[in-house]
Formats: C-alpha cells, sequence, structure tokens
C-alpha cells in the first residue's frame, strides 16, 4: 500500500509540474462551459423582423403586439409593398419578414382562416429555422385564443401546450449536460493513454514492470489521480452552471455524481485500452482526438438530435458511449427524474467499462510476453 | 547454489513457431560482473526479460537470487535491480523525488531511504543536484544517479541493459567505475552491452546469436581460443549475421 501512495504521489507531480496539463484539465473545462454557453446558445433574442401588412386591421395589429412583445424579437422596418422584402433581408439586419395578406381580419371572421406568410433569411439556416419555428408558434397560440374568444362555447378544444424541462428553451441547458459529457471522455481518455504511454516512451515502464509493483498497481496508480480531478471538475462545471447559468441539478446530486464516477470509469478504461493499442503519444493523442472527440459532438446527441440522423447513424450512435451518459445526465440534470428511468443507460455504460477493462488486460498481457 | 546467483538450465523461450531462447544454459556467480552479448535480436532481451521476472520460460529452469522465475516472479523482483537504456529517471521530478519513488517503491522505510540518500548525494558530489529536476542534469550525471537508484535497496544482482547508449567515452569510463565499485561491495552484474571494448571490462561474457549462446568464457581466454587481439574479432568471428554497432 505504502508503495502504491508513492507511486500516486508521484503521478500527481506531473499533472501538476505540467503546466500544459493543468490547462487541459481545469482551464479547457471552464473556457468550453463559457463559451458553449454563451457563445454556441441556441435560443434567439431580438431577432429583427419586419412586417408587410397588407390588411392593417385589428387582428394582425394584435398578432404582430404578440410577436415582438415575445421578446424574442423586434421590429425592424414596416414594409409597404413586396419589393421591400428583397432589401431588408439583404440588408442583414432582418431575419424574417411576416407578410399579412389583404384582409386577413375580415377572411379570419368571415371564413375562420386567413394566411399569412413568413419569408426567413436563409443563408443562416439555423437561424432562420429557429426564427420560422418560434413564430409559427407564437402564431398558433394566437389562432387558440381567437378561438377561444370569438366562439366563446367553451366546447372547442383548448390545449394549452407548456414547455416542460426547459420553459424558456434555454439552449445552455442542453449543452452543460453535452459539455460535461465532453470533457470527461476527453480528459480521462486522452490523459491516461497519453501519461502511460509517455513511461512506454520514456522507458519507465519497463522500470516500473520490473520492480515489486504489480501491473494493476501501476495502471490503478495511473488512473487514481485523473479520476479523482474528473470528478472534481465534474463538481466545478455543476458549480458553474448554477451560477453562471442558473442551471440547477433537479434530481439527485449523489445520483449524479455516481454515475459520473462511473462513465468517469468508463472513459479511464478506454483510455488505458487506447494506451495499450499505441506506441507513441501522438499516435494516443491521435486517436483520443479522432476517435473520441468527434464522435462525442457529432454522434452523441450533443448538437445534433440523434433522432433526426438516417438509420445508419442512429445504429452508429448505439455503440457510443458517450450518447448513453447523455441521456442519464439531461435526464437526471434537467428532468430531475430518479434511477429508475436511467438504469437502462447505466447497465450499458457499466457493461462497456468492463469490455474495455477486459480487452486492455488481454492487450497488456500480450504486450508483456 | 554456492555463490552462484543466476543459474539457467535448458531455457527455451518461443513466440508461437518462433524461438527467441533456444536451450540456454548457464550460471553467473555472486560478485560477478557477467556480459550479455548479441547482435539485435540475438534473444538477449527476452532472456533479460525471463531473468528480471517480467515474462516467462517456455521451459527448462530459472533460477534467480534463489527463486524459480516461473513460480516466483514477484520475489526475484524484489530482490533485483534494474536499469534500462533510457536511464528511466523522470525528468519533471527532482533528484530527491526520484529516489523517493524508486525507494518506496522497493518497500524501502523513510528514514532508510533518506540515509542512503545523504550517503548517496555525499559519493557522488551531488548535495547541490538534490532539489534540481532531472531535466536539468547533464547526461552523465543522469547515467550516474540512474545507476545509483537502481542499487539503492541494495539488491544481491542488478541487471543494466545497455546502460551505456548513447554516452560519451569519457562518461562511458566514469559508469564503468561505478560498476566495479559496486560489485566488490558484492553486487552482481549482468550487462548487455554493444559495445565490445565494454565487453573487455566484464569478467566473463557469453555471446548469443540466433537465440542462442555460442560462447561463454572470461574475455582473454575466449581471445586466445579464437587466436585474435580483442573481443570485437571474436565477436564478428562468431556472429557473422548484420552487426551495425561497434
Amino acid at each position: 500500500m505504502k508503495r502504491f501512495l508513492g507511486f500516486v504521489k508521484k503521478e500527481f507531480l506531473h499533472i501538476f509540474r505540467d503546466p500544459r496539463t493543468l490547462i487541459l484539465l481545469f482551464g479547457i473545462p471552464a473556457v468550453q462551459i463559457l463559451l458553449f454557453g454563451f457563445v454556441v446558445s441556441q435560443d434567439i433574442r431580438n431577432a429583427g423582423v419586419a412586417f408587410l401588412d397588407m390588411s392593417k386591421d385589428e387582428v394582425t395589429q394584435k398578432l404582430t403586439n404578440k410577436i415582438i412583445s415575445s421578446g424574442f424579437f423586434r421590429q425592424t422596418e414596416d414594409l409597404l409593398t413586396y419589393n421591400d422584402i428583397d432589401r431588408v433581408l439583404k440588408k442583414g439586419k432582418t431575419r424574417a419578414v411576416i407578410v399579412y395578406d389583404e384582409n386577413f381580419g375580415k377572411n379570419l371572421r368571415e371564413e375562420g382562416k386567413a394566411s399569412m406568410s413568413i419569408i426567413a433569411d436563409g443563408s443562416e439556416p439555423n437561424t432562420a429555422t429557429l426564427v420560422t419555428n418560434y413564430i409559427m408558434a407564437i402564431t398558433t397560440d394566437f389562432n387558440r385564443e381567437i378561438a377561444g374568444s370569438t366562439e366563446g362555447s367553451g366546447s372547442l378544444i383548448n390545449p394549452e401546450v407548456r414547455m416542460f424541462y426547459n420553459p424558456e428553451l434555454k439552449g445552455h441547458f442542453m449543452f452543460v449536460p453535452g459539455v460535461i459529457t465532453l470533457i470527461l471522455i476527453l480528459i480521462c481518455a486522452l490523459m491516461t493513454s497519453v501519461t502511460i504511454t509517455r513511461e512506454k516512451e520514456f522507458g519507465t515502464m519497463e522500470v516500473l514492470l520490473v520492480s515489486p509493483l504489480k501491473p494493476i498497481q501501476i495502471i490503478l496508480g495511473k488512473v487514481m489521480p485523473y479520476f479523482i480531478l474528473s470528478l472534481i471538475n465534474v463538481i466545478v462545471i455543476l458549480i458553474l452552471s448554477w451560477f453562471v447559468f442558473g442551471l440547477p441539478v433537479k434530481g439527485s446530486i449523489i445520483l449524479l455524481l455516481a454515475e459520473s464516477m462511473l462513465y468517469i470509469l468508463m472513459s479511464l478504461s478506454l483510455g488505458i485500452l487506447i494506451s495499450t493499442a499505441s506506441k507513441t503519444m501522438q499516435q494516443a493523442i491521435f486517436i483520443s482526438l479522432i476517435g473520441l472527440m468527434l464522435p462525442t459532438i457529432l454522434l452523441s446527441g450533443f448538437i445534433f438530435p440523434v433522432e433526426n440522423m438516417p438509420a445508419v447513424y442512429r445504429w452508429l450512435c448505439t455503440i457510443i458511449p458517450p450518447r448513453y451518459f447523455i441521456i442519464i445526465i439531461k435526464n437526471i440534470m434537467i428532468k430531475g427524474t430518479g434511477f429508475l428511468y436511467v438504469w437502462k443507460e447505466t447497465l450499458v455504460l457499466i457493461v462497456m467499462t468492463m469490455i474495455f477493462i477486459g480487452l486492455s488486460v488481454r492487450n497488456f498481457k500480450i504486450r508483456l510476453e | 547454489m554456492n555463490g552462484t546467483v543466476i543459474s539457467v538450465r535448458n531455457l527455451v523461450k518461443k513466440f508461437g513457431d518462433f524461438v527467441a531462447n533456444d536451450n540456454l544454459s548457464f550460471e553467473v556467480y555472486s560478485g560477478e560482473i557477467f556480459g550479455f552479448l548479441g547482435a539485435n535480436g540475438a534473444g538477449k532481451t527476452t532472456a533479460l526479460r525471463i531473468l528480471s521476472g517480467l515474462s516467462s520460460p517456455t521451459s527448462g529452469e530459472v533460477r534467480v537470487a534463489g527463486y524459480d522465475a516461473r513460480k516466483e516472479p514477484e520475489k526475484i523482483k524484489k530482490n533485483i535491480g534494474y536499469m534500462c537504456q533510457k536511464f528511466s529517471l523522470y525528468e519533471d521530478l527532482t533528484v530527491k523525488e526520484n529516489i523517493m519513488l524508486y525507494g518506496g517503491i522497493y518497500g524501502m522505510s523513510l528514514p532508510l531511504i533518506k540515509k542512503r540518500t545523504a550517503e548517496l548525494m555525499g559519493k557522488l558530489n551531488f548535495s547541490e543536484y538534490v532539489n534540481k529536476l532531472i531535466s536539468d542534469l547533464p547526461l552523465g550525471l543522469k547515467q550516474k544517479l540512474a545507476f545509483s537508484v537502481a542499487i539503492l535497496h541494495e539488491p544481491k544482482t542488478v541487471f543494466l541493459d545497455e546502460p551505456t547508449g548513447g554516452v560519451d567515452p569519457v562518461t562511458r569510463r566514469q559508469f564503468w567505475e561505478m560498476i566495479y565499485e559496486a560489485a566488490s561491495g558484492g553486487i552482481t552484474v549482468f550487462v548487455t552491452t554493444h559495445y565490445m571494448d565494454e565487453a573487455e571490462y566484464c569478467d566473463r561474457i557469453s555471446i548469443m546469436n540466433e537465440g542462442r549462446i555460442v560462447a561463454l568464457d572470461s574475455p582473454a581466454n575466449l581471445k586466445k581460443q579464437y587466436n585474435v587481439d580483442t573481443i570485437e574479432e571474436v565477436f564478428i568471428k562468431i556472429a557473422r549475421p548484420v552487426m551495425t554497432k561497434t
């Protein structure tokens, strides 16, 4: 045990003595949380919209007011003709133009329907989609209001839809779990694979193997510090997201930390596996970055919803461990669900961890022979 | 086992069909400097790994420091020292931290480590470097320190795997003086090397070729037997396959 502790202490010394490792460990997570939270946030705020009101009646006025007062939009211009649309969109300050047809209010009263168009600036597809979705949602809401007040019979179905989990549709709520998922797998897998291959490259691994330390002690000693530091990282990110974005953990924090530990363990064993397969540090870094970072960003549901992917990619997503952790952490953090709702994903992570450990042990033995 | 530290009988090591060590038999005696020579790929490293408890022989009997390499590799590990070509000290740790680390790994008590460290620093005139990082030391000092650390726990046997690779002749000379000193203190030194002049410093040498030991005697006897002036010539006569370094 004393042997082991001395070895762990040495590992901490390595970490604290290397500024690059420290930055990677603690600087990157904080920066990423803030970056993703603020810059890449997907909600729209004060997006410019212009109106072309051909009808100019009470109803269109109401709808326009409703859209502008929603807080998502601000009116840039009031247009007079169709020709203005192109001009105002080209200026770039307006994301979309809303056009009410002639006799909008009258048609709505007499025929029960009226038409309007939303013309969005498609050169920024993401924003355009968001803007049109928001306007459509507001319009639907408005439709319901009118239906309720004119008919007034109460027989009309008037479902009230609220946004659960993320009432204001805040973007950071989606990003915090994603960033935790990404950072943990990167730090754990990258750092362990690099630190182990470093010992191989410098020849110190040979000396350690010849020493009375058992191989299992060497591996545990090497990953232990990263386990502890990663857990600290999770806590720091949670605190940061709470104070900066006001995102609390709805579910049990203990459960969240326990699941994080499992995920850290999975990532560490993946790192060990990578180290058994790579001879140099460059190789380990390359495998970790290309093999882990890209899939985690693209295929885990972090940024792109898995449900919308083609079947082949969806199938690919099922073998990506971060995919399961994102589901777990979103459930616990945002929905506040308990273990019963995430036990399947937890089980998948446990099985994956065991497979990675098994493969590492096998590879390690082959290498020793 | 009188005075015998390493005894190898009919050692065979196979990797699939490839025979890396083909029926090796030799003994190394206490306090001896034993040179283990051979071209690249001759099977030196494989034999060294078996002797140091890292891998297990396919067949044959190997005893090191009184323990069976197949059954008790862990006990062997505790009783040997090991230094490889790359010096194996941690560059980002200080001299003292490296000593503490290896002392701790070999299960030495703290007071003992401190006592040995002080002795060592005095002997090597190293005191000013105690708190310096290894990366700040010149190569020669690193190498001396690596050797001293390898025998810090006073093992009966120390294995040196090409310890002088890439070091200038003067430093090599000084390094060999350290080896002599350790041997005169009763430590058995098992050394592999590429440098034929170093082979002359050994008490006895074995030369391996294609997995077999083809010669084993004192340098003087070997030279006499092959009727040449240097070990290098002996080596070239026996181990014909590609020799890159001399």
